[in-house]
């Protein structure tokens, strides 16, 4: 089983991304000027600025060569994570429905926050409990999710919705609360928290592995 | 083109604008909203929406305006140079 991240310019989050993917399985990373995967069996958009944000957080990193394989990937049935500014890339491929707004308080952001799974039935949840709670770190200033309303009625109702806040614990104004959705098929997913940075005790949490152990056939 | 946040969107930032003009005397400011400017010369103006729609603007979130300036038989009037603003902010000669 082996994870491919992809590096855009601008990534930061890709070197943990690999570190938290190798403690389930094989990860390497995958460059953005390649047309190619690797023959990885998951591909994680990681965190960070990719192309520095420029025009709108993801709109440019979604034409990167390896995009159009991410894309195909993702088509074909196979397994995407977006975390975080991966999330944003993956709205703006329209890859995932809805975008990422600033957060309500103009605020960048940066704790550790209850995330609740709503969908345990995704590649990236199989290994969860539906309504389990996870302990997670946000750190970003555009993760307000937003969609229009008969949109956000549309992924409930498809069981799109895999990520809540806790209650009360919403941090940017995100619409519904929620903090990940995922396509129909259940393959491709994005949230704003990263679970690649709650993989050992040392740093408060390792809940972040239950999403990696989720693709990992045997582990799930 | 001239691109602002869809009507009915929150706007952060136009709000904390808004809060702001009037703690500097601006009374009488509402509806405040902050947007972007995108200039750019084109030699077929009619592909101007496209390039919003697929690329400038995210049309789930943001509205476009596109203002054509035909200046064909006079390539550079009325451009500044590119440097025009800094320049004026140093105060050097232009």
């Amino acid at each position: 089983m082996k994870f491919g991240v992809v590096r855009f310019p601008g990534s930061c989050d890709e070197v943990d991304a690999v570190q938290a993917a190798q403690r389930v399985g094989d990860a390497e990373l995958l460059w953005y000027a390649d047309h190619d995967l690797r023959g990885v069996d998951a591909v994680i958009v990681p965190g960070g600025f990719s192309y520095g944000d420029y025009l709108r957080v993801g709109a440019i990193a979604r034409f990167a060569p390896v995009m159009a394989e991410v894309e195909r990937f993702a088509r074909s049935g196979g397994p995407v994570l977006g975390i975080c500014n991966g999330f944003q890339v993956l709205c703006e491929a329209g890859l995932l429905p809805g975008a990422l707004l600033p957060n309500v308080s103009l605020r960048f952001l940066c704790r550790q926050v209850g995330v609740t799974v709503v969908n345990a039935e995704t590649t990236w949840t199989r290994a969860c409990e539906p309504g389990e709670r996870l302990s997670i770190p946000v750190k970003h200033t555009t993760g307000r999710y937003y969609a229009p309303e008969p949109v956000l009625d549309e992924l409930e109702a498809n069981a799109q919705v895999v990520f809540r806040y806790a209650p009360g614990e919403n941090p940017n104004g995100s619409a519904r609360d929620i903090a990940g959705v995922a396509n129909v098929a259940g393959n491709v997913v994005g949230l704003m928290p990263h679970p690649e940075h709650a993989v050992d005790p040392l740093t408060g949490s390792e809940d972040g592995l239950a999403l990696l152990r989720s693709v990992v056939p045997a582990l799930a | 083109m001239l691109i602002r946040p869809k009507a009915g969107i929150l706007d952060p930032q136009g709000q904390t604008v808004e809060r702001a003009l009037p703690a500097l005397g601006f009374e009488g400011v509402s509806h405040v909203h902050v947007g972007r400017l995108v200039e750019l010369d084109i030699d077929d103006p009619s592909r101007l929406d496209a390039m919003c729609e697929q690329l400038l603007t995210n049309p789930l979130i943001e509205d476009y305006e596109v203002q054509v300036q035909n200046d064909l038989d006079r390539p550079d009037a009325g451009r500044p140079s590119r440097d025009a603003g800094l320049d004026a902010l140093r105060g050097s000669p232009s």
